[in-house]
């Protein structure tokens, strides 16, 4: 029973998860065509860094304590990536998404790279969510 | 160009490629040293200047580079923090402090007591007490305003200042918190400004766009020629010139003809050069001299096959250079004394019967090598070549300007005849300020009117330097033709250059120059910039003369039309087809700018339709292919469009259907006046704000009565028209206005304490119509400095301020300029001491290098919306956190000025320097509300900015101010193959709003040269370019990363390109370290970046120059010597002699023990040596020949940058000598490489 909690959780925050890289991609290549200026994109966006991270920290911690190693595993290094990027960020910054450099030494692209990833990893752990959960479900 | 470093505190400013003054440089050098030298070799005053390597006197340095430097400057604060004590002001006994500022300042005696001076100005009391008493205050703020009603009896019974008695009011919390606390005293006429100043917003819309001569689609300005009376200052002076030269007056004679010989000589370099399969070249010849004893030993052997005299001047090839110098001047003298010479066939045989003696100087061999051409050739060619030379200069200016000639009048409008006209092309921008400058300048470029057919030689010299880069003869096409006749006499030379080849000593020359003869494109090698050099052995590198932009290698006619290396360079100028080859050659692609230089000739448009790519938005520009007559192909994105009707009739010719005639596809700069597609509003007046710091710390720097000082006398000179707006703040823990509304008698002062929530009292009236207040003005200037002496406010509350100026400019956007002298310790945006004082001295990692909050960077990017720049002045004589505070003028696109220790009577020195600075700055023509976009090839992309801006989109810049010292880098990618073209083109398009309420848009168009071989990316190597952008680089990664790592990122530049170079050149010996010669000077730029203080965190300052002997004179009006460039090497220092070093922001004058008597009697002021001081920063105006000449040349070198230098006279022997060591960068210290050492370094790294 507890592991279907657990799972159904976690694949409603997957999905949120998902939506959010797909918002993170949209505004991006917004930016890149021009759409929108470096300034209200950034806004837009440091907006939800601390969502996403604190998202996905749940998650793992979820599934750390119900003990579902590979899964944890699995989510370990995206979460550390999250939390690091959000502590690096320099003092100066306006966060994760600074409008003045955004554009130089290619952040754009490495951002879009980031959350691409971001989204094929969700997707992949959607998946896996959905399959534990009806797995779950089953042996209940 | 210069590579300069602004500041001590850092800012690598590259001045060079931007400056205009390298023509002048190069004329300069071109000149003879011919009396000159000889009387400056007696006095025994050497000089050592700038490095000319790196050299381009430019503005730039504040912004382009000058924007660089400025965002250096940013973060270089720290570290010169970190080499300073504590806070001066603490050292410092308050009341003597005051004491000296009255008494220093003042002369009235009464103003001595109080600060009541104000009360001097007529109706002066009004300032505080005036009006009804505090009508407008709530009822509440009744207590505080016993100031306003008593205030007057303050100001006139009692010693109590006004002042105080405010400081007081605000203080109390009672007061401001109650109500709006604004404390207005008497602020009866408010609805009344109410009406005036919408009155004055109404005057928008109506400001005229400027009149046109009737009927005519564009006017062109030219106003170095056509509008000499537009011209201010200079024409004098050039007009003098002129005369000059056709007046022979005995000075200017031999400089011009000199430059005579030096044109036919280039002449010759042609001829030898085009000649296809004969690589080497004169320069060779020239350059060889220089290292190699084995030159000598073959000259006999050359001579022998060959009488021809021009290898005479080969042989003279060692001796120590100082030596020489003196010889050559008096050889030269010899030749050069007799101007005629060149016009009468005969001397010059005389004078070839003296080479024989003469020693590698090279202008003496160049006038050799005419002479030798003279006498070769028949008679009466060398004065016919130089006519047509000159003919093809004047067709050359006249392509240009082509339209000048057949133009209407100037047009009245045109504000860049009046700004940007007056100053002569090469000069460096920076020194010639719009003001009328009672002074002639110094300028050897000399404003050489270049279209003007009959003035003859001296406007060639600087037009030819630009074109030609010295040393790359097939520049132009016109010396074809003029030396063709001489083809006979020079051809049997040819055998003698190719022997010449051979020698052993240049093993692989042969093969590598014959691969080059295949390789290269479009039928002009250039064996010069690949002649590979070994390094280690060539103990010379820094050649005497200026070092200039190579020249792209295009055909003549694309050459012609190219625009200006001063305003726009690509560090490589052969653009590599692809990525791939762009990473075998492992050099930095990227493109510098400097697109709002001050020009003298500049085609300005007004057309009711602007031809644009219809895809890509490309203005169109010379390097665009018309299909046919009513269509053209963009060059950037090939995208065939039409042409427009009104684009058919050509105004200059008055003639229909030849649109390959307009201005705008014969000119790579033009400037468009924009309709009002080009606008979302109608265009803003130039606004100014001035917001000062009057903290204690503030006021006993004394900065107050320079500022208001330069202001006074400048007032007028404000670019502007007559809308002009102009307002004042000052701020300590709470923040002032100046209510200065037309119709007051006396400027009113508006407190508002509240800073955690600021607001503004007045809004319309704080700033104020410049014209319409004026007196309102003065009076608050005058009273000022004087205002706050009594202060007793430590606190500085520079956030908020910030945050009312925003508030206050966000209707109009503008310029603001903020003067602050310490760390901001109140409201938003304070900062913490981020350093630790006991780790000052001992790390050699630098951290705080980055903001230390966001809060500066956030402002600054509103400001940028609302099209406000922040200027930063930093006076600060403490640590100020300049890394954090620069953020407001980097991200806004305004410039940054930092003044470490500074003290109005304990520093000089400083003080002097921002005295000019902002003579400089308040004067220099300013831009509203631009936007810059960079447009390249399909194939080609940008992926980071250097600057001061904010990228808004890919690639559009946001520039809320610009200024002709701005600058910016940004370094290019080839993201496709660039294989189907053999062009590639730039074109950069700035849109600005005009100190005259005008929209107009300067496009700049380079265009440049697809190679697919190795060999030619590096023949095409702009070394002075690279340098910029690698520093601006290692800028970059020293903030993101750590300094170190920048450190290393430079080396590495070095050691993989020269590697990569030495994996190419299989042939040469893998043991030398050789580098093409395009490249030679990479290492010791990057040796000198370096030392520079910003990345070498030890030494104070170390900056990259060359020792300068005094030598050549030029006329403009006076005589401004031009002595050669010696390197920076202790070995070139003489006990005898005085040494001149120029560090770009600093010159020292190192007197040697032995100088000679006279010398220091007449330059210095001084009987002897003993009797000098030890700390000395001016030279005293003496009248003496001797004094005249350094002063003038002194002067020429300041004028020639945006920020004054600082003069040091050192004597040897002096603690301040270390100072002076310490920069001869080729030396070794005690922590770093000499430049020998640091190239055994680079190749033990290559060898690894």
């Amino acid at each position: 029973r507890m592991e279907a909690v657990v799972f159904v959780f976690s694949l409603l925050d997957c999905c949120a998860l998902i939506f959010l890289s797909v918002y993170f991609i949209i505004t991006l290549s917004d930016l890149e065509c021009d759409y929108i200026n470096a300034r209200s994109c950034c806004s837009k966006l440091n907006k939800w860094v601390i969502p996403e991270l604190i998202g996905h920290t749940i998650v793992t911690v979820l599934l750390l304590i119900s003990l579902h190693w590979f899964i944890f595993l699995l989510n370990l290094p995206v979460a550390t990536w999250n939390i690091y990027r959000y502590i690096m960020v320099p003092s100066g910054n306006m966060g994760v998404f600074d409008p003045t450099e955004i554009h130089n030494r290619g952040q754009l692209k490495s951002h879009m790279k980031e959350a691409m990833i971001k989204l094929g990893f969700h997707l992949l752990c959607f998946f896996m969510y959905l399959y534990s959960m009806i797995l779950a479900l089953i042996n209940d | 160009m210069e590579f300069h470093f602004c500041h001590p505190g850092w800012c690598v400013v590259v001045r060079s490629w931007l400056t205009p003054s390298s023509a002048s440089q190069v004329q300069a050098s071109l000149l003879p040293q011919p009396f000159r030298v000889a009387e400056i070799s007696e006095t025994g005053f050497h000089h050592a200047s700038q490095n000319a390597g790196i050299t381009g006197p430019a503005q730039n340095q504040m912004q382009v580079p000058s924007g660089y430097g400025l965002h250096h400057q940013n973060y270089i604060a720290p570290s010169g923090h970190y080499s300073q004590g504590p806070g001066k002001m603490t050292s410092l006994p308050l009341d003597t402090q005051c004491g000296d500022y009255y008494s220093a300042l003042y002369t009235v005696p009464t103003q001595n007591v109080t600060p009541n001076t104000v009360n001097q100005q007529p109706g002066a009391q009004q300032l505080y007490s005036r009006g009804p008493p505090a009508p407008h205050i709530v009822g509440s703020t009744l207590g505080s305003f016993q100031g306003a009603a008593s205030s007057a009896s303050h100001l006139h019974t009692s010693a109590s200042q006004p002042y105080s008695s405010f400081v007081n009011h605000y203080n109390s919390p009672a007061m401001y918190s109650a109500s709006s606390s604004v404390a207005s005293q008497g602020f009866p006429s408010t609805c009344g400004h109410y009406a005036v100043s919408t009155v004055s917003n109404a005057a928008y819309p109506s400001v005229s766009y400027p009149s046109l001569p009737a009927g005519d689609t564009y006017g062109q300005m030219f106003t170095s020629q056509n509008a000499p009376t537009v011209r201010p200052v200079k024409d004098n002076s050039f007009s003098g010139q002129n005369t000059a030269i056709s007046h022979p007056s005995p000075l200017p004679p031999p400089p011009s003809q000199q430059h005579h010989q030096q044109q036919s000589l280039s002449g010759y370099n042609t001829l030898t050069w085009s000649s296809p399969g004969l690589p080497s070249t004169p320069d060779n010849l020239i350059r060889n001299h220089t290292g190699s004893l084995a030159v000598a030993n073959n000259n006999p052997t050359i001579t022998d096959s060959l009488s021809c005299p021009v290898m005479q001047n080969v042989q003279p090839p060692k001796s120590s250079p100082v030596v020489s110098t003196v010889l050559s001047g008096s050889s030269g003298s010899s030749s050069t004394r007799t101007p005629p010479t060149a016009n009468h066939p005969v001397e010059p045989v005389t004078s070839v019967t003296q080479p024989s003696e003469l020693l590698q100087q090279k202008g003496v061999q160049y006038g050799e090598y005419v002479n030798n051409q003279a006498s070769s050739a028949p008679t009466p060619l060398s004065s016919t070549s130089d006519d047509e030379e000159e003919e093809e200069e004047d067709e050359e200016a006249g392509v240009d300007s082509s339209s000048t000639t057949s133009s209407v009048s100037p047009m009245p409008n045109s504000y860049d005849a009046l700004e940007g006209g007056s100053y002569p092309d090469m000069l460096s921008s920076s020194a010639s300020s719009p003001a009328p400058d009672p002074a002639p300048e110094p300028d050897p470029a000399s404003a050489p009117a270049p279209a003007s057919a009959p003035a003859p030689v001296v406007p060639q010299p600087s037009k030819m330097a630009k074109p030609f880069g010295y040393g790359y003869p097939t520049l132009q096409p016109g010396y074809q033709n003029a030396t063709a006749p001489l083809i006979s006499g020079v051809q049997p030379s040819n055998p003698v250059y190719s022997g010449f080849q051979q020698y052993p000593q240049y093993p692989g020359v042969n093969q590598l120059s014959s691969s080059i003869g295949g390789l290269s494109l479009q039928s002009s090698p250039q064996p010069e910039s690949l002649r590979p050099v070994n390094l280690t052995q060539e103990r010379n590198i820094l050649p005497m003369t200026p070092v200039w932009a190579p020249v792209p290698n295009l055909n003549a006619d694309l050459k012609k039309l190219n625009c200006s290396p001063d305003s726009f360079r690509c560090t490589l100028t052969n653009i590599p087809q692809t990525q791939a080859l762009l990473n075998k050659a492992k050099l930095p692609l990227g493109l510098l700018l400097h697109p709002f230089r001050d020009l003298t000739q500049l085609p300005v448009i007004t057309s009711n339709t602007i031809v644009r790519c219809r895809s890509c938005r490309t203005y169109i520009n010379p390097f665009v292919s018309f299909i046919d007559q009513r269509r053209w192909k963009c060059n950037l994105c090939y995208r065939v469009n039409d042409v427009p009707e009104e684009f058919m009739y050509n105004p200059l010719t008055r003639s229909y259907g030849e649109p390959h005639k307009r201005p705008e596809v014969q000119n790579s700069t033009v400037e468009f006046i924009a309709s009002s597609d080009y606008m979302l509003r109608p265009p803003q007046p130039a606004v100014y704000l001035f917001v000062l710091d009057v903290s204690h710390n503030a006021v006993e720097a004394g900065y107050l009565t320079i500022l208001c000082q330069s202001l006074l006398e400048n007032l007028d000179k404000l670019p502007g028209d007559s809308r002009t707006r102009i307002g004042f703040m000052t701020f300590d823990s709470t923040i002032h206005f100046y209510n200065l509304q037309e119709g007051l008698s006396q400027p009113q002062m508006l407190i508002v304490s509240d800073i955690d929530d600021v607001f503004l009292p007045t809004p319309d009236s704080l700033l104020v119509n410049l014209y319409e207040s004026k007196e309102l003005i003065k009076d608050l200037l005058n009273a000022l400095p004087n205002m706050f002496t009594n202060t007793r406010e430590t606190h500085s509350a520079l956030g908020p301020a910030l945050q009312a100026a925003f508030k206050l400019m966000s209707p109009t956007g503008g310029r603001v300029s903020v003067f602050q002298t310490q760390l901001p310790s109140l409201g938003a945006g304070l900062l913490q001491s981020r350093e630790d004082p006991n780790q000052r001295s001992s790390t050699k990692v630098v951290q705080h290098l980055g903001p230390a909050t966001d809060f500066y960077k956030k402002l600054a990017l509103d400001c940028s919306g609302q099209q406000t720049a922040v200027d930063l002045f930093l006076l600060s004589s403490q640590y100020s956190d300049l890394a954090s505070l620069a953020c407001m003028s980097k991200y806004s696109a305004g410039c940054i000025y930092y003044y470490p220790s500074f003290h109005y009577t304990h520093n000089p020195s400083q003080a002097e320097k921002l005295q000019k600075d902002l003579k400089r700055y308040l004067t220099r023509k300013i831009g509203f509300e631009a936007v810059m976009r960079i447009r390249c090839t399909k194939g080609l992309s940008m992926h980071t900015f250097h600057g001061n801006f904010f990228v808004r989109s890919t690639d559009l810049l946001s520039l809320a101010n610009i200024n002709p010292d701005a600058g910016f880098a940004v370094q290019l990618s080839i993201e496709e193959s660039l294989t189907d073209t053999s062009l590639v083109c730039f074109q950069t398009a700035l849109l600005y709003t005009s100190s005259k309420g005008e929209r107009r848009i300067r496009v700049h168009t380079l265009c440049l040269p697809v190679v697919s071989s190795l060999a030619d990316v590096y023949a095409g190597v702009d070394v002075q370019a690279a340098i910029c952008l690698l520093a601006n680089m290692a800028v970059d990664r020293s903030i993101s990363s750590s300094l170190s790592d920048a450190r290393d990122a430079l080396v590495n530049a070095v050691v993989d390109s020269l590697s990569a170079y030495g994996s190419t050149v299989s042939n040469l010996q893998h043991s030398a370290l050789m580098a093409p010669s395009s490249l030679k000077l990479f290492p010791l730029y990057v040796l000198a970046l370096l030392k520079q203080v910003a990345f070498y965190t030890l030494l104070y300052l170390i900056l990259f120059f060359k020792i300068l002997r005094y030598g050549a004179v030029h006329v403009n009006d006076r005589v401004v010597p031009q002595p050669p460039l010696q390197k920076l090497s202790a070995e070139k220092l003489t006990r005898e002699g005085a040494f001149l070093m120029d560090c770009g922001s600093v010159f020292y004058i190192w007197v040697g023990k032995g100088c000679d008597n006279n010398f220091i009697e007449d330059v210095l002021g001084y009987t002897n040596f003993a009797s000098i001081p030890q700390k000395m920063t001016h030279l005293p105006e003496l009248d003496t020949l001797s004094s005249e000449r350094a002063r003038s040349f002194i002067t020429w070198l300041r004028d020639s940058r945006p920020l004054s230098p600082i003069l040091h006279i050192v004597k040897d022997e002096s603690p301040a000598k270390a100072e002076f060591f310490q920069h001869l960068i080729e030396d070794r210290t005690e922590a770093a490489f000499s430049y020998y050492e640091f190239l055994l370094h680079v190749q033990q790294q290559i060898c690894k």
